[in-house]
């Protein structure tokens, strides 16, 4: 029987879904920039140091997510266009279990 | 580099490795205008990266010299404080009157609210509308330039076209924009350099005080007029800003002049410097314009316009083995994290193609990473874009000069030629 590839989505800014396999034990921010999804500069190389990779993710996945670090949680304070379901990607790793994550990328940068 | 300079650095290295390592003083503002402080932090980063030194100008404080152990630092700030209650940045100890809080100086929560307001002026979408703004400077100030002719380079260029955009972040009247950069000198002039701006304390004090009461008025006006988009509308209308005392609104501005200013200005002259002296990289970088951007990360790593931040323990605390006392001063060396071996492959190299180029500790991290760093970048990226495309080489024609400071890393002179390569 044929498997389905487990997937991930981002949702850009003007709308559009993007669609990307997903890979477990790699990190969300880094699903984007391989796949050069725009708008997660990632400066700080996914360090959790720099607030530059920040997403927002669907309020239907965001209770599911490990929970955030104290760390992450600073940091998030400091982004614009902040949510309840506000996150950084890199401190996001995919796991089996995560087929059909739907994240939206912030306006911030792109 | 000339002889004479290449033989104090040959006699630095010397002394480097044979003095006994804890008597390692990197605390001296000759290291950074002599070019000599290299050798001390290899020695440091390899045999005592986190390192006490009691008897140092300005008293007891660690030097924090790897990449790795800044960013532990940078991250935790309940347990490294910037705040002015703690101390503040500065490495040197002011009392704790003296001490001037902002936005840079104080921990969350207060922190967020602050750094957020300034956030709104230097926002991507902001910086793409002054994309052509500052272009048009750019065009106008290279089309100027002599060729052929023995200039300095930072007066020139540097400073003109970082003060242009500094003025216009402010929204300062743009016929006295000089004044940011005298005010952004006198902030950090080391009296123990020979500086012809002030030359006391209370010089010092007399000119910031101008500079405070300047933006008092500008304030005063503001509030007459209503909201803009630039970093003076936030001074003066923002929450999070309106009702700071005059310390504080002075603090800020000390913060925001300087950050805006000086830091970008000397990346200019060094990407300058650093393309004459790595002459491979500036044959890549003209065959391939599309390397400017990892080009400009490169210059701000490689120059680490910002020695180093301080931070303070807020309790007794353990870093790479050593015993760090509550109220210790901890002293981050960004100069030398940008040059760490374990984290960045021939770090004593530039290289403008570099996997990773945004991977240099220059601007920081955590909750107070610079929030300029895409200004930065932008004035940097639009330089080079513009002199790839007049087609002008700029040739260093004799020995750049560096201020005696400790805070600030930056050139006062570089002397250079241009050439036209157009036909
Ligand atoms: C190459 C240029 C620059 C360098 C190397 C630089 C470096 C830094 C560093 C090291 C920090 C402190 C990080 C920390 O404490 O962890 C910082 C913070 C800051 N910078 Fe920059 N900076 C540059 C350009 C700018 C520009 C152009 C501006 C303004 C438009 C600016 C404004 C600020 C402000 C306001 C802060 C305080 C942020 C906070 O506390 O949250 N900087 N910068
Ligand atoms: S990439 Fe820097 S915090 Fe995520």
């Amino acid at each position: 029987m044929a498997h389905k590839t487990p997937s991930i989505h981002f949702e850009l800014t003007d709308g559009s879904l993007r669609t990307v396999p997903a890979k477990a034990g790699v990190s969300l921010m880094r699903h984007a920039l391989d796949n050069g999804i725009p708008g997660i500069p990632a400066d700080c190389g996914g360090d959790c140091a720099c607030a530059t990779c920040h997403v927002h993710v669907d309020p239907g996945w965001f209770s599911q997510l490990p929970e955030t670090t104290q760390q992450e949680s600073d940091l998030l304070d400091i982004v614009d266009d902040l949510c309840d379901v506000s996150r950084l990607s890199c401190q996001i790793v995919v796991t089996e279990d995560m087929d059909g994550l739907t994240v939206k990328i912030p306006e911030f940068y792109v | 580099m000339n002889i004479a300079a290449n033989d104090l650095l040959a006699e630095h290295t010397q002394r480097a490795r044979q003095m006994r390592v804890e008597d390692i003083d990197v605390v001296d503002g000759a290291l950074y205008q002599d070019g000599t402080w290299m050798p001390y932090f290899e020695r440091l980063r390899a045999e005592d990266p986190v390192h006490y030194f009691e008897n140092g100008r300005f008293g007891p404080n660690w030097a924090i010299t790897k990449f790795e152990d800044i960013m532990e630092v940078e991250k935790d700030w309940r347990l490294f404080s910037s705040d002015v209650d703690w101390g503040g940045v500065l490495i040197w100890q002011k009392a704790p009157e003296n001490r001037l809080r902002s936005l840079i100086s104080s921990d969350p929560p207060s922190h967020s609210v602050k750094r957020k307001a300034v956030q709104t002026v230097v926002h991507p979408r902001r910086l793409q509308q002054m994309d052509q703004l500052v272009r048009e400077r750019t065009i106008k100030l290279i089309e100027d330039l002599p060729l052929n002719e023995t200039f300095n380079w930072v007066e020139k260029v540097s400073i003109p076209l970082t003060t242009l955009t500094l003025a216009t972040i402010f929204g300062f009247p743009m016929e006295h924009r000089h004044l940011l950069t005298h005010w952004s000198e006198v902030a950090f002039a080391d009296l123990l350099g020979d500086c012809d701006t002030i030359k006391t304390e209370e010089d010092r004090a007399v000119e910031l005080n101008k500079c405070l009461e300047t933006f008092l008025e500008l304030r005063a006006e503001r509030r007459r007029t209503g909201e803009t988009d630039d970093l003076l509308s936030i001074l003066t209308h923002s929450e999070a800003y309106r009702d700071v005392d005059d310390k504080e609104l002075l603090g800020n501005l000390i913060t925001l002049i300087v950050g805006g200013n000086e830091t970008t200005r000397n990346t200019m002259s060094g990407s300058v410097l650093f393309l004459n002296q790595f002459p491979e990289e500036a044959r890549k970088l003209r065959q391939n314009p599309d390397l400017i951007n990892s080009m400009v990360c490169e210059s701000i790593r490689f120059q680490s316009p910002i020695l180093a931040f301080r931070r303070t323990a807020t309790r007794d605390t353990v870093l790479r083995g050593k015993q760090i006392k509550q109220g210790d001063r901890l002293v981050l060396w960004y100069v030398s994290g940008n040059r760490d071996s374990e984290i960045i492959e021939n770090p004593d190299q530039f290289i403008i193609d570099r996997d990773d180029p945004r991977k240099h500790v220059s601007f920081g991290g955590g909750v107070h990473r610079c929030v300029g760093n895409r200004v930065a970048e932008m004035q940097l990226r639009i330089l080079w874009e513009e002199l790839l495309k007049h087609d002008l080489q700029v040739e260093v024609v004799g020995e750049p000069r560096r201020p005696y400071n400790l805070f600030v890393h930056g050139y006062t002179d570089l002397p250079v030629q241009v050439r036209s390569l157009a036909g």
